[in-house]
């Protein structure tokens, strides 16, 4: 409490509303920087699909509470890497272990397409998230907690089908924060918006993952979307990590600045200069 | 802009049900040009009796009770008939669409049924069951047998695998799973099935009853044509009519009910 009224003392330097209610947010994590999260470690992982070997051994620890960015380009193994990391495919050698016993609720994933049930009103694909808990007595009120969170409680009795794409991701969202994962996993959740749908709902991401302080971990192809959102950037190439970059630029992060600008383009350079490597072999 | 497009615009009092009625407005017209045509003697009442002299044969059988009961054993035949073929179609279909086992056991040898036109084996229904009851309602049976299995199939086998990985992802259990997703998704295409089943479900009966019966609607009709009764073939053939569009009819008032989140079934 004290640190928060730091902010509002006359003497601390001014601040504007939504930076105020930024740093109270990371403040709400627990002011001792630890966070709801699971950490996870990533030994000698390898995955292959018949005799193509599409993770080639990886080992990566991620603390609890990183948003962590997975660049490469299509192909890489990055979305694979994912599908590893929450269980959806099973590891041909190595381990991938969380800092705490996991609930089948705790790790959660969020698609491209919003995957919701077509004939379930958007409140119900929402309870959906709950998992085994769905059957509880405060799961309606939990689902309409999660739609308030992403700003779409006045479309919880609505079908799918009226909602937009971004709206549709949002409610994919909702469902996945129901359960109030320990870790997040994305998988280019933004891919198939528009540029503007795109950059509010970065900015949505980013808000729930300091509200909620879960490890995040973001697949993407879009390298600004990464350098924006996350604390690291991993550039997995053959199936392998390649680069481990710390985005250390602080938050909130104003788009377009020239920090970030030189950050993304450097490693699009990295990315372009394998591109590169390939067309001698 | 003239005056009168500037004033504010009177709402017409609307006429209750006016779309409703809109559908039935050809037949009612066919069965005008009909009447008149029989009146002026254009058609032969020998080649086509009048529709009011269809109606009033209707009215004699109505009387005698003998329409009220053909037209109940030919809708109960058709119902148990429906019944029964349609789970046995049903469940096979499920078995079939969430069973790689059970299709590889059973589906080759149903494809091949399948093939074989049902009204085929009425000789053989004869000679098994007699002009019974069951001969009917197995023919029946048959009958709505292959589209309901063969629409349910597609239906499960067709629901976006996304999805089903999705309710495995968020901890559903099979049946929930089921019930949740698979289920609902086929549904669309199980409603396929059903109107198809229920076209067929008429047509079965009516031979079946034409060939091999002793009452119901088909047995009226031949019955009525070796005493030149015109009339009352005539009748028959427009009670099917109306019993067909009434099933369907109810068919898609139950599709409207569970298929109201598709986009195909909202009001705009």
């Amino acid at each position: 409490m004290q640190e928060a009224l730091r902010f509002l003392s006359p003497g601390a330097e001014p601040v504007d509303r939504a930076d105020f209610i930024e740093r109270a947010r990371q403040l709400r994590r627990g002011s001792d920087g630890s966070s709801r999260g699971l950490a996870l470690t990533i030994r000698g992982l390898r995955k292959s699909f018949g005799d193509n070997e599409v993770l080639r051994g990886i080992d990566l620890h991620i603390p609890a509470g990183q948003f962590v960015a997975i660049v490469g380009r299509s192909g890489c193994g990055k979305s694979t890497l994912l599908r590893l990391i929450a269980g959806l495919e099973t590891i041909t050698a190595g381990t991938i272990g969380f800092s705490e016993e996991t609930r089948p609720e705790d790790v959660r994933v969020m698609f491209q397409e919003p995957r919701l049930l077509p004939w379930a009103r958007v409140l119900s694909n929402v309870e959906v998230g709950l998992g085994h808990e769905r059957h509880l007595p405060d799961a309606q009120a939990r689902a309409e907690g999660a739609l308030v969170e992403v700003g779409l409680d006045e479309k919880r009795g609505q079908w799918p089908a009226v909602l937009s794409g971004g709206q549709k991701q949002r409610v994919a969202l909702a469902r996945a924060l129901v359960s109030q994962p320990r870790v997040l996993a994305f998988d280019e959740p933004l891919g198939a918006l528009d540029a503007l749908t795109r950059i509010s709902m970065q900015r949505l991401l980013e808000r729930v993952w300091h509200d909620q302080g879960f490890t995040a971990i973001l697949v993407t192809h879009d390298v600004s979307e990464a350098v924006a959102l996350a604390d690291r950037v991993l550039v997995i190439e053959y199936g392998g990590i390649a680069h481990d970059i710390e985005v250390d630029i602080p938050r909130p992060r104003r788009r377009g600045s020239a920090q970030l600008a030189a950050l993304e383009g450097s490693i699009l350079k990295n990315l372009l200069q394998g591109t590169e490597d390939t067309s001698d072999l | 802009m003239s005056l009168i497009d500037s004033l504010p615009r009177v709402g017409v009092p609307k006429l209750p049900r006016v779309d409703g009625l809109i559908p039935w407005i050809v037949p009612l017209a066919i069965i005008l040009i009909w009447q008149v045509a029989c009146v002026t003697g254009f058609v032969s009442a020998r080649v086509l009796p009048a529709p009011s002299d269809v109606a009033l044969a209707g009215w004699k059988l109505l009387l005698s009770g003998e329409l009220a009961r053909n037209i109940w054993v030919s809708f109960w035949r058709a119902s148990v008939g429906f019944l029964i073929g349609g789970s046995i179609g049903f469940s096979f279909g499920l078995a079939n669409g969430l069973s790689q086992t059970s299709s590889k056991l059973t589906d080759t040898t149903l494809q091949m049924v399948r093939n074989i036109p049902h009204l085929a084996l009425i000789p053989l229904v004869i000679l098994w069951f007699g002009i019974d009851e069951s001969a009917k309602l197995f023919l029946v049976a048959l009958g709505v047998f292959f589209p309901i299995y063969l629409n349910t199939l597609h239906g499960i086998r067709t629901v976006d695998p996304q999805l089903i990985e999705m309710g495995r992802i968020y901890g559903m259990s099979d049946g929930e799973l089921f019930r949740r997703v698979i289920f609902p998704g086929a549904l669309p295409s199980i409603f396929v099935g059903l109107r198809f089943a229920l076209g067929i479900m008429w047509l079965t009966l009516i031979v079946a009853e034409t060939i091999a019966a002793s009452s119901g609607l088909g047995y009226m009709a031949m019955q009525a044509r070796e005493f030149m009764l015109i009339d009352v073939v005539v009748l028959s053939i427009l009670i099917y009519a109306l019993l067909g569009k009434l099933a369907d009819s109810a068919s898609r008032a139950l599709e409207r009910l569970t298929l109201s989140w598709h986009p195909a079934f909202q009001k705009h």
